[in-house]
């Protein structure tokens, strides 16, 4: 196949067994290992390490944040809830103590009424029996004038008090 | 890089040459045929441990590529992250979990060790799927030194941990007494082929990828064979994303379950 050689390379089998590189490679890679193993140690794991701390710990305590601002959202809606009742409560109560206030005055003045109106009534009552009494007594006057009158018309002589007395039983009787 | 010097005419396989550890500065210029013979031959450099390969250069990337995502993604440390960021987070969070679930509380202290691995291999797997990169986990030489660093790290940590202890994790107490000493053989044995076997899965795997796409790619010179061999590479491509982030994958959690016999040895 291929007649030319290029030159300068070793033609001798697999490079990766030309023994004569290996000092030069393994000294490299030593080399290698150590500024890697540097970097990382030094710069990039800790830093990696601790952003990827911080992160979770952000998270964590957005959570608890959250998890806060929920427990007091709850606390403020109870807090709403109660002040509410409270209120509605507060206003039933009021609403009773007018009530009641008012029925006190209401009775009172009922009773205020009632006593006037009973008042009157009496003094009417009175009023009324007076003129019953003043009736009665124009009609036994009447009655015995009149009695007197029929007996002195039919000629008798009677005795006036006489008279009146049998009017005043007939009236009673 | 510039490596491929090959005149087009006839099929020119060369799968492996994309392997080849070569030096980034003082290279020979590519020879010119037509050029006289006899001209002073350019003596390639030698490659010393320190020089400065295409292994350094793409190592290299990988480490700005882990700054750009790790540090640079991340500076921001913002709450509600940004792409990058979120990107590096995924990553963290995932090996993080790996090492958490595998080894329990005790191996958390051990995750940044674990993630410079999985970044390393991550990140060399997928840069050397860019398309003329130099891919150094499909190197035989970086994976061993991955593989039995784990290993005798796991095993030291193993007897600092649990002392003479440790050594009870190859005697089967469930088993019968007869059975007792074979299966200890078995187990030790199967305990050191852990490294050879956790380092030859990943370069093997990422090594035999690349250079299939690489036969594909020599194929698609023939006409009459171009779409077929195209399509192919497409989905070998595909094949080799998946596998450059399981691979990553398989070697970490492998890492961990080592881990953890080390750490509680008596499951």
């Amino acid at each position: 196949m291929a007649t030319e050689t290029a030159g300068t390379e070793v033609e001798a089998g697999m490079p990766q067994l030309d023994f004569s590189t290996f000092p030069n490679q393994i000294f490299w890679l030593v080399i290698t290992l150590v500024v890697i193993y540097l970097i990382l140690s030094r710069i990039a794991l800790p830093r990696i390490g601790s952003v990827l701390a911080e992160r979770a710990g952000t998270v964590t305590n957005d959570i608890a944040a959250a998890e806060e601002l929920k427990k007091r959202a709850v606390a403020a809606e109870a807090a709403y809830d109660k002040a509410l009742a409270d209120a509605r409560s507060e206003a039933n109560r009021i609403v009773a103590a007018a009530k009641a206030e008012m029925q006190a005055e209401l009775d009172v003045e009922l009773r205020k009424a009632d006593s006037e109106i009973a008042a009157l009534t009496a003094e009417s009552e009175k009023g009324l029996a007076e003129i019953r009494d003043s009736a009665l007594a124009s009609v036994t006057e009447v009655a015995k004038s009149t009695a007197r009158e029929i007996v002195n018309v039919f000629g008798q002589g009677a005795d006036a008090s006489a008279v009146d007395a049998a009017v005043e039983v007939r009236i009673k009787g | 890089m510039a490596g491929e010097a090959h005149e087009t005419g006839g099929l020119t396989f060369h799968p492996l040459d994309q392997f080849i550890v070569k030096p980034l500065f003082g290279n020979c210029p590519p020879v010119d045929h037509s050029a006289a013979e006899g001209t002073a031959a350019c003596v390639p450099p030698e490659i010393h441990w320190y020089t400065i390969t295409n292994v350094t250069l793409w190592m290299a990337i990988a480490v700005a590529c882990i700054f750009l995502l790790m540090v640079v993604g991340s500076r921001g440390r913002s709450i509600i992250p940004t792409r990058l960021q979120s990107i590096g987070e995924l990553l963290y969070g995932f090996v993080h979990k790996m090492v958490e679930d595998v080894t329990g509380h005790e191996g958390v202290k051990y995750f940044p060790y674990i993630m410079t691995l999985f970044l390393f291999i991550l990140f060399a797997n997928f840069l050397g799927l860019i398309p003329m990169s130099f891919t150094t986990t499909s190197h035989i030489a970086v994976t061993a030194v991955l593989g039995f660093g784990v290993f005798i790290v796991v095993t030291m940590l193993g007897f600092v941990l649990n002392g003479s202890a440790f050594l009870g994790m190859f005697w089967m107490k469930d088993a019968p007494l007869i059975l007792r000493p074979v299966i200890a053989i078995i187990e030790v044995i199967s305990y050191f082929v852990r490294p050879v076997s956790h380092s030859i899965r990943l370069a093997g795997n990422i090594m035999a990828g690349h250079a299939v796409i690489k036969v594909f790619a020599g194929f698609a010179a023939i006409a009459a064979i171009s779409p077929a061999s195209i399509l192919a590479i497409v989905a070998i491509y595909g094949l080799e994303v998946l596998v450059a982030g399981i691979q990553a994958y398989v070697f970490t959690i492998l890492t961990c379950v080592y881990l953890k016999d080390a750490l509680h040895p008596h499951h």
